[in-house]
């Protein structure tokens, strides 16, 4: 077998290792479940006293299905096939007479715990690289393996579903503690815990008279209720239908039925065809590619000097403490330094939780009113405010006091590099590392970079930006890069719109409607109105008068407390009352998304990214652009050329030439 | 074989006053505090200490051997030992004695040591009877014993033991620390006036010293993670004047006492650490010593006047060393009391003391008021007991650097009877 190797003990024991040969992490595909399914039918022949499946990969069990695979099923038929294949398979291994224990180690995800559930017993390795769960609604689908079926008979219907419907992953302790798994273990009694359960009776564990009770119809259609009553207020149904799907197979066929297998196919089946599972999809494969782009370089830094302890100082600084960096960060002023300490350690105590960890992490994170990390430091990010000439001073002295190997770094969002490095010895040294505010949830940053930076620095500054956990998307220096670019249009037409009587509530309504995970005036508020008249002005784009009336008066948004909205002293949004009766525009979605999309269009076509994906992605991480459209590019593609081009024409006949369609469109 | 010892850098927290409440940062994360930015500025590595020596009278129970708790989260990587020393108020100074011995002897070459306190944070225990009352009620097994057990409670129970209380009284001469300094004024005939005087002389020394920036190179600033930062140490009060002072109550000696919160050292909590080399590391790291060790002494008398031990470590450091006070610019002596200090000085200028204590055929000499404690003491900035000698050391090697002087001799007394004290010399060039 090319995947599997079989090993039986001297007990009688039969140890199943999977180790994917043709990659470094286990996941299903075809060829791998083949191979399982024959090592299954031969236990026929020869039944073992107990079988052992574990992973021959230090990085994990198995991550879940080869999503490349689901690519290539085209019709509903295809995909049901393929899925009750499968299902088939694990039931095999589930009528096993004998004590069957999945060894889990790192990731067990999707497929990967479905395989497990199959098994009678489950033991993880209790580390923190342990994550278990089944979180295939993430990805526009459902468990399709048995997962929505054996679940809940491990652990009951009302904790399987509390699991699946928002796809939460845990680490080793609680999935014990919620009974997923058999035991947690560290690994100086990881062998002896599955030599335990190795010795027990090959039985299945009974879910208990409650649970029963929640399997009847009638309690099973009342909790449903409340779960689709709790889900609309997270998702939305016709953006997102994959945990209603598991709902409503739920109800309809409940775990227990003979037929809960066959429902659960159909479900899938029906999910995994969709535009929304296509998407989310493509962009699983787009964060690879992302996180490729720091690969492959041969760069290891240690210690990170963040210059200037702002809001995005202090939170770059924080991250990167988090991720196990040694940082300094720099401020003259102590004060501002302190500041940004109040919001690391909640940051710290959200993350790691337990105290050893928050002291660790607040142990690698200095204090540098002085300067003197630079000295040090392997990456310098520099996070001080907008102004050329004092980035120009700061980087010359830079140069002079940093290790000759250490990235000189900019976090500017609109100050070209070569602005900066004016004047430098090396100027080919700079790079733009742009985050995105807020740090701690944005995953992507920009990697920016002018024709004159080296190359070797442009692929440090990737592989740093890998080694924080962040996706890397390298971009050409232009004004605004990629993402704040393509935002600033599509921001400044809400503002107009705003300036015009248009309610912002509802202007945020058509933006979330449209999936975008925040509406345009409510980022605006967040983002600082003073920041994003900045940001306009950088890009050149004309800024609307009322933002700098409101920028003189102090009314920057949700840090002041005032902005398109009102908020209370704990940053709280207050309620605003809105004349409903007043009709409000048709053409809401459509000026603000035409805009977003020409100026994507605008930007590919001068080559700020490599191609169209790399803007979906940018704008999909960056900006949190409706995933399940996967991204303006792939969404403007999904309207007839004819369509788009008549769509700017109204428009602009309507509201002027900013509508003018971008030449990319005059093709064809 | 014994090999010269250098202070080549230190940096300590500012000293912050102990409030009605715990302050936010225990022992470890004072030390921690300090010693990261203190090491981020050093042109070694954290693991390329040899150790790390931590001078601490009270760590919490969670702090078992701080000293390596601290080496450990500093970055000094597992290979660097670490051990916690404890010399009472003067474990600072004996954590520098027992570094400086280390590299003396060719042991090591760099370590770091000092010491760090929380006196804000000294635990507050169950009283013995308590003790016995929960284990019996643990150890009562049918439910008779246990409602027989139960019912042996008492209230009294439930009066707790003051930790830092305890540490405070000398369990053999049954004296608290400020009836030690009561029995020194009555012994040396010193006023509550003067007492008064010397602690609002302290105050203002210490505000001309941050004034004059004289305690800017050993300050690094303090974080609590909850928005506020320390810059300098809290305990020195602007306002303070002798008719003010005049109003205290006495708090050892009731009623009668001439010793007050006012002209004694305060509760505070602090650290202070110091990097010491030999003349290998000096020369293979290029580091630009502050001042040499020249010599460490440790003395022992009548724990019931505990406050004089620094006049008998200064006379020993200056017999031992043929030096004659003229000789000594600068001194500093721990104002753990007002009037404890001013007995320090008069007995070293009593001949019948120095004859019959000190093994001096006659008074040793006058310490010039001018130069002791010239920006000021404890009384203003407190005295965190495990933190106070490595305070002392730093801040005399800075003294001496920055007045161009050449010998300086920090000194404390300790609870117990017993006096420490450091001879250092600037090895800068000398005028």
């Amino acid at each position: 077998m090319k995947h599997w190797q079989i090993e039986n003990d001297a007990h009688g024991y039969c140890w199943l290792t999977l180790n994917r040969a043709d990659s470094s992490t286990n996941t299903l595909g075809a060829e791998v479940l083949e191979e399982f399914d024959s090592c299954l039918t031969n236990f026929s022949k020869e039944l073992p006293k107990g079988l052992v499946i574990k992973s021959g990969k230090k990085n994990g069990f198995i991550a879940g299905a080869d999503i490349s695979e689901f690519l290539e099923l085209s019709t509903e038929e295809e995909a049901y096939q393929e899925i009750r294949k499968v299902q088939k398979i694990f039931d095999k291994l589930a009528a096993l007479p004998i004590p069957t224990v999945a060894m889990i180690n790192g990731f067990c995800l999707g497929g990967g715990l479905e395989l497990s559930l199959a098994c009678k017993y489950r033991v993880a390795l209790d580390d923190p690289k342990t994550k278990i769960g089944l979180p295939e609604v993430m990805l526009g689908v459902q468990p399709g393996w048995g997962g929505s079926v054996r679940l809940p008979h491990v652990i009951g219907s009302m904790k399987a579903l509390s699991l699946i419907l928002p796809g939460k992953v845990l680490d080793a302790r609680k999935a014990a503690k919620i009974g997923i798994v058999d035991a947690a273990v560290p690994l100086r009694h990881f062998q002896h815990a599955v030599e335990h359960y190795l010795q027990q009776e090959p039985t299945t564990r009974d879910c208990g008279i409650w649970e029963r009770f929640v399997q009847l119809a009638p309690m099973r259609a009342i909790l449903a209720y409340y779960m689709r009553k709790q889900l609309r207020k997270k998702v939305n149904p016709w953006h997102y239908p994959a945990p209603y799907a598991v709902l409503d197979t739920w109800i309809k066929n409940s775990a227990w039925s003979k037929d809960a297998y066959k429902a659960e196919a159909k479900s899938i089946a029906k999910l995994m065809v969709t535009p929304t599972a296509r998407n989310l999809v493509r962009l699983f494969f787009l964060r690879d590619r992302l996180k490729g782009f720091s690969k492959g370089h041969d760069f290891a830094p240690r210690h990170v000097h963040v210059i200037g302890a702002g809001v995005m100082g202090g939170d770059i600084a924080a991250w990167c403490a988090l991720r196990g960096f040694k940082v300094t960060l720099q401020d003259q002023n102590i004060e501002a330094i302190s500041a940004t300490f109040t919001r690391t350690l909640k940051l710290f105590t959200k993350k790691l939780k337990v105290p050893y960890l928050i002291n660790a992490a607040k142990d690698r994170l200095v204090p540098d009113p002085t300067g003197i990390g630079v000295r040090q430091a392997d990456v310098i990010i520099e996070a001080i405010i907008e102004d050329p000439v004092a980035k120009q001073q700061l980087f010359a002295s830079l140069e002079q006091q940093a290790k000759p190997e250490a990235i000189l770094a900019t976090n500017t969002s609109t100050i070209p590099l070569d602005v900066i490095g004016q004047g430098l010895q090396r100027p080919e040294r700079i790079v733009g590392i742009h985050f995105f505010n807020p740090v701690p949830l944005m995953q992507l940053v920009e990697v920016v970079s002018s024709p004159n930076t080296d190359q070797m620095v442009l692929n440090n500054a990737l592989a740093f930006v890998g080694k924080i956990d962040k996706l890397p998307l390298p971009v050409q220096s232009c004004p605004g890069f990629l993402v704040n670019r393509v935002l600033v249009p599509y921001m400044l037409e809400a503002a107009q719109m705003y300036a015009e009587g248009v309610p912002g509530i509802k202007i945020d309504k058509a933006a979330t409607d449209f999936g975008m995970l925040m509406g345009p005036i409510e980022l605006m508020d967040v983002v600082g109105i003073d920041i994003c008249m900045h940001a306009a002005e950088g890009v050149g784009a004309t800024v609307p008068e009322f933002f700098k009336s409101w920028v003189e008066e102090g009314k920057l948004g949700k840090k002041s407390g005032k902005g398109f909205y009102n908020y209370d002293s704990r940053g709280k949004r207050l309620k605003v009352s809105v004349d409903n009766d007043k009709p409000v525009p048709a053409d809401i979605t459509d000026r603000l998304i035409m805009r977003l999309v020409n100026e994507a269009a605008a930007c590919l076509r001068e080559g700020v990214v490599a191609d169209a994906d790399l803007i979906d992605a940018g704008l999909v991480f960056g900006a949190g652009f409706a995933p399940f459209r996967g991204g303006p590019m792939t969404f403007i593609a999904s309207l007839e050329k004819k369509q788009i081009k008549e769509n700017f024409a109204t428009l602009s006949k309507k509201y002027g030439e900013r509508f003018n369609a971008d030449p990319v469109w005059d093709g064809g | 074989m014994s090999r010269e010892v250098y202070i080549v850098d230190g940096g300590r927290t500012p000293f912050i006053r102990a409030g009605h409440k715990p302050n936010p940062l225990p022992a470890a994360d004072l030390a921690v505090a300090a010693g990261k930015q203190l090491l981020m500025r050093q042109p070694f590595a954290a693991s390329d200490l040899g150790e790390v020596v931590i001078g601490c009278v009270g760590p919490s129970p969670e702090e078992a051997n701080i000293g390596r708790i601290i080496a450990l989260r500093l970055g000094c990587g597992d290979n660097v030992p670490a051990w916690t020393v404890q010399r009472n108020c003067a474990s600072g100074l004996q954590a520098i004695d027992s570094a400086a011995k280390d590299i003396a002897s060719g042991k090591h070459d760099l370590i770091l040591a000092g010491g760090t306190e929380a006196m804000s944070r000294s635990a507050v225990l169950w009283n013995e009877d308590m003790v016995t009352w929960l284990s019996t009620l643990n150890a009562a097994k049918t439910l008779q014993e246990k409602i027989y057990a139960f019912a042996q409670f008492r209230p009294k129970f439930l009066s707790p033991v003051i930790s830092l209380l305890k540490a405070l009284t000398d369990p053999v001469v049954n004296l608290s620390m400020g009836q030690t300094a009561e029995k020194l004024a009555y012994m040396f005939k010193i006023s509550r006036k003067e007492m008064d005087e010397f602690a609002v002389q302290s105050h203002q020394r210490v505000m001309h010293g941050i004034k004059e920036q004289n305690y800017a190179d050993e300050i690094v600033p303090l974080f609590d993670w909850r928005g506020h930062c320390y810059k300098n140490d809290n305990g020195v009060r602007e306002d303070s004047n002798v008719a003010k002072l005049s109003t205290l109550r006495a708090v050892f000696d009731k009623k009668f006492g001439l010793v007050t919160a006012g002209n004694s050292s305060q509760i505070t909590d602090g650290a202070a650490l110091v990097i010491l080399a030999s003349k290998d590391a000096v020369e293979k790291y290029n580091l630009q010593p502050l001042a040499k060790i020249r010599d460490i002494s440790w003395t022992a008398l009548d724990p019931a006047i505990m406050g004089l031990g620094p006049a008998h470590s200064i006379a020993d450091l200056l017999q031992r060393n043929q030096l004659q006070m003229s000789q000594i610019d600068f001194w500093e002596i721990n104002e753990a009391f007002a009037c404890q200090v001013m007995a320090c000085v008069q007995a070293l200028a009593d001949a019948d003391y120095c004859k019959e204590y000190l093994n001096s055929s006659g008074a040793i000499g006058n310490i010039d008021y001018a130069k002791l404690n010239i920006d000021g003491g404890a009384i203003a900035l407190g005295h965190p007991v495990g933190a106070t000698g490595a305070r002392l050391s730093l801040h005399m090697a800075h003294t001496l650097r920055r007045q161009n002087a050449k010998f300086g001799i920090a000194s404390m007394c300790i609870g117990g009877g017993q006096g420490g004290g450091i001879l250092l010399e600037n090895v800068a060039g000398v005028n």
